[in-house]
């Protein structure tokens, strides 16, 4: 009876491992998406060939199926901020990037995004800020969509700081950012006052000329 | 860096425009990219096999042979190409390594072999992937156990110097060593087996005289066998006291599970003793004679086998428990069942539920007495229904048990799960080391380079310069530029753990504030955050970090985005260093803006060096400050170098 058991125990194990298997494939056909060709997406931003050929290795190396989700966003942002925490401002990004809003960002979304951040005037880099930075998408800024997203900022820090970071710092931060933007003082930063007051703003202006070669 | 994130880096660059609106400060200058826009192909010819990829391939990894400059000791300027005279075959997954950023263990390969080339092409193995991990791990312990026993095979002489008791406890342990342990080993199993065969052989009726009944050897040769039992178990507790003397730990001996096998084995005997002539304790004095038998457990220290199969069974506990809870279930079911059942017909056995347990036991585990049958219809009914099911609910756990014995049989004594998982401990601690080690001590340390720089500068030392500019990678200095425009943006800085800890301790333990009346008229509101040295605003009153007395010209400000707050921090930190590091400020070399005061590092005059124990402080001033008013002095925070830093696996 021993060795029936035992049989029964062997043969159990076999069938175990065929339905796994076949459940497996059924998970594995993820969603796979492939880009636009390269000529339309040479047209739709200002990168060349080349450039865009270079990209689109990177951003397939790192996420094979074509499409980043959330969560993978979280996580390739967040190595870059070994110190704090990124996955608030990189909820922020994402959303940012997402421009159909459709949970993933492919490989359009990055490039054009990129293409706005990289080779944009500045009108535009300026606008995407304000696009990032109202977090409703409802034209106007207001002091606690500010105020997330300082404190998102500010998460990315970390707790080992100098000088120590205290729990007010973001709401002063935001405060200097309103009594700089907010000229009529109605508590909401709309789209004209945000790029009137960066525009006339030296370090602002500079700065956004940082990152010009990038790619 | 890892591979995929290098290919993010110019995202995650392009996205810190988000942060510029909102910073106060300007930022600093990004790091040139000299090198050649485009990408080129390299070819990587490893014993006549070409392999073929991008240079940005192999530069994701900057501290391996191949991302690193090493390469160009095997460059071959006729054929262009990097020549390897190394194995192609595994190159295979190295190259992959560098592809997809992780790396696997091929199962044909040979181990050493396969470390061998991981060692050559400076990469560590702890990075081999979760799913190759496991195998390799187990390959080469394998491995090393058997070189192991090889040597182990090859040193038959003594080490010298042991002591007399580290010979008794390798004789004891090892019986191959010496002759003498050989003897030894021999004789104590010849005399485990004849105590057994004693105990037996007492037992079994001796022929019968004509003058008394059948009675069994041992109460008619009482001399005989108490003689034999007295030889063994003086042989016994010698052997343990001499154990007992050699074990190096005297007490983890004494609870090992083979030191209680003897104690049990030699006590009935020493209470029996003592006890011969109380009447009402010799009942239970011939029941502790039971435990003679445990003496046949002492063949645990001569055969391998037993020991695996105790091991087993204590290792397949949960099973066997789980075994022993459905079975009583099970039992308690029927037999509840089968006494009902019974009750009706007379004279039956089944005389109360205990009872039943008997015929429940028997029947499922198909024995089959026949001491208790059921005699009604509906006992047979249930009683086949019981037979049937018990062979279900024993197939059930036995299997488990059995696959267990055959996992651990074959693993032969697989280290602990607690050994593993320090081991994996080991593995993360030893991959963080490697990495931080080697490319970076981070984004600190890089600042604390070129704030040397620019005090070398000053001083003018061209050569340590030269030295201390270690040649960052493109994709470092980015990624450093990157985390400095963080701190612009929030006006804070990144400092690592033991200044942090350091300054909680300060902002605990000071309780004095005092301003120095020299800041008290310093220019007014610098609004930017770069104004962090010397120049103060009007003293604010709820300045969290006091100020030392002994510190007066220096004040480090604690900023918030807008106030400028004076705090001093102590720069008692252990300076071992004559040049003194400081972690910050090295973004005020950037800033440009004439009301900023750049004074970074200044000497500060006589009263304030008191606690600072290198009394260098820094180099004279870069810029005078605009007005210059007094000792300027802002204090410098010096710190100790940090060690490692807890960077991710960037």
């Amino acid at each position: 009876m021993g060795a029936l058991m035992v049989i029964f125990s062997l043969q159990k194990d076999q069938r175990r491992k065929r339905t796994d298997s076949v459940e497996d494939e059924l998970e594995l056909s993820a969603v796979r998406h492939r880009p636009e060709g390269l000529e339309q997406l040479e047209a739709l931003t200002r990168f060349n060939r080349k450039e865009l050929q270079i990209l689109y290795r990177g951003f397939k190396n790192e996420c094979p199926s074509g499409m980043v989700n959330e969560d993978t966003f979280k996580v390739i942002y967040s190595q870059f901020f070994p110190q704090g925490d990124a996955s608030m401002y990189a909820h922020f990004l994402f959303n940012a990037f997402d421009t159909d809003k459709d949970g993933s960002v492919s490989f359009e979304d990055f490039v054009m995004g990129l293409s706005i951040l990289l080779r944009g005037s500045v009108q535009e880099k300026l606008n995407w800020a304000f696009n990032l930075y109202d977090i409703n998408k409802d034209g106007y800024i207001t002091k606690e969509e500010m105020l997330d997203i300082m404190k998102a900022i500010y998460d990315m820090m970390g707790k080992c700081t100098y000088p120590l970071l205290k729990d007010d710092t973001p709401r002063q931060h935001v405060e200097i950012f309103f009594q700089k933007m907010d000229k009529n003082k109605d508590g909401v930063v709309t789209i004209d006052e945000f790029i009137d007051c960066c525009q006339n703003d030296e370090n602002i202006m500079r700065s956004m000329q940082l990152f010009e070669n990038v790619i | 860096m890892a591979a995929g994130v290098a290919a993010w880096l110019p995202f995650a660059r392009a996205a810190a425009i988000g942060w510029m609106p909102v910073a106060n400060c300007p930022m600093p200058i990004a790091p040139r990219d000299h090198r050649k826009r485009h990408d080129e192909l390299i070819i990587l010819n490893v014993s006549g096999r070409r392999f073929q990829t991008w240079r940005t391939t192999l530069d994701r990894f900057p501290d391996t042979l191949l991302g690193s400059s090493e390469k160009q000791f095997f460059y071959d300027e006729e054929t262009k190409e990097y020549f390897f005279d190394r194995d192609p075959d595994s190159f295979r997954s190295i190259l992959n390594f560098y592809r997809t950023g992780k790396l696997h263990y091929p199962r044909y390969e040979c181990i050493s072999a396969y470390d061998e080339e991981l060692t050559f092409f400076g990469i560590i193995p702890e990075i081999i992937g979760d799913c190759c991990y496991e195998e390799y791990k187990d390959r080469k312990r394998e491995n090393a156990e058997r070189l192991q026993d090889d040597q182990d095979d090859n040193k038959d002489c003594k080490l010298p110097n042991m002591t007399y008791r580290e010979t008794m406890w390798r004789a004891f342990e090892n019986p191959h060593t010496s002759t003498m342990a050989l003897v030894f080993y021999y004789v104590t199993g010849f005399f485990i087996a004849i105590s057994v065969l004693t105990n037996v052989i007492e037992t079994v009726p001796c022929g019968a005289t004509p003058s008394q009944k059948d009675m069994p050897c041992g109460e008619r040769y009482t001399i005989a066998f108490f003689c034999m039992d007295t030889a063994c178990v003086l042989i016994f507790t010698v052997e343990y006291l001499m154990r007992l003397f050699a074990a190096p730990s005297r007490y983890q001996f004494m609870r090992s599970v083979m030191s209680i096998i003897d104690v049990v084995a030699i006590f009935p005997y020493y209470i029996g003793l003592v006890m011969t002539d109380n009447e009402d304790v010799s009942g239970a004095f011939v029941t502790l004679r039971v435990f003679r038998v445990f003496r046949i457990f002492k063949f645990s220290r001569h055969s391998q086998g037993l020991r695996i199969l105790g091991y087993t069974l204590k290792s397949c506990a949960s099973e066997l428990g789980f075994l022993l809870f459905s079975l009583t279930m099970a039992i308690i079911i029927f037999a509840t069942v089968m006494f009902y059942a019974e009750k009706g017909s007379s004279s039956t056995k089944f005389t109360s539920i205990p009872a039943s347990f008997w015929y429940t036991i028997v029947t499922m585990t198909t024995l089959g007495y026949g001491d208790m049958v059921p005699k009604t219809i509906a006992g047979k009914i249930f009683g086949s229904i019981c037979s049937l099911s018990g062979v279900l609910v024993i197939a059930l756990p036995v299997p488990v048990i059995v696959s267990n014995f055959s996992r651990i049989y074959h693993q032969n004594q697989r280290a602990d799960k607690r050994r593993a998982q320090k081991v994996q401990k080991a593995r993360l601690a030893r991959i963080r080391i490697a990495q931080t080690g080697s490319s970076c001590t981070g984004f600190l340390q890089s600042k604390r380079n070129d704030l040397l720089n620019e005090l070398l500068e000053l001083t003018g030392s061209e050569e340590e310069e030269q030295q201390l500019n270690k040649s960052m990678s493109l994709l470092e200095s980015q990624h450093h530029h990157l985390l400095h425009c963080l701190e612009k943006t929030t006006a804070h800085e990144f400092v690592d753990e033991q200044l942090y800890e350091q300054n909680c301790l300060e902002t605990t333990i000071q309780s004095y504030t005092s301003r120095s009346p020299s800041f008290s008229s310093q220019d007014g509101p610098m609004g930017t955050c770069c104004t962090r040295r010397g120049k103060m605003n009007s003293p604010l009153p709820n300045s969290s970090l006091p100020l030392q007395p002994s510190h007066q010209q220096g004040s480090l400000q604690e900023l918030s985005a807008l106030h400028i707050q004076c705090g001093d921090k102590v720069p008692h930190t252990n300076s071992r260093s004559s040049l003194n590091m400081k972690t910050d400020e090295v973004g005020l070399i950037n800033c440009k803006g004439s009301q900023i005061t750049t004074a970074i590092i200044s000497i500060p005059t006589a009263p304030s060096d008191t606690t600072d124990g290198d009394g260098l402080h820094g180099p004279p001033q870069r810029r005078p400050p605009p007005p210059p008013t007094g000792p300027q002095a802002p204090s410098i925070n010096t710190t100790a170098s940090s060690n490692v830093i807890k960077v991710s696996a960037l």
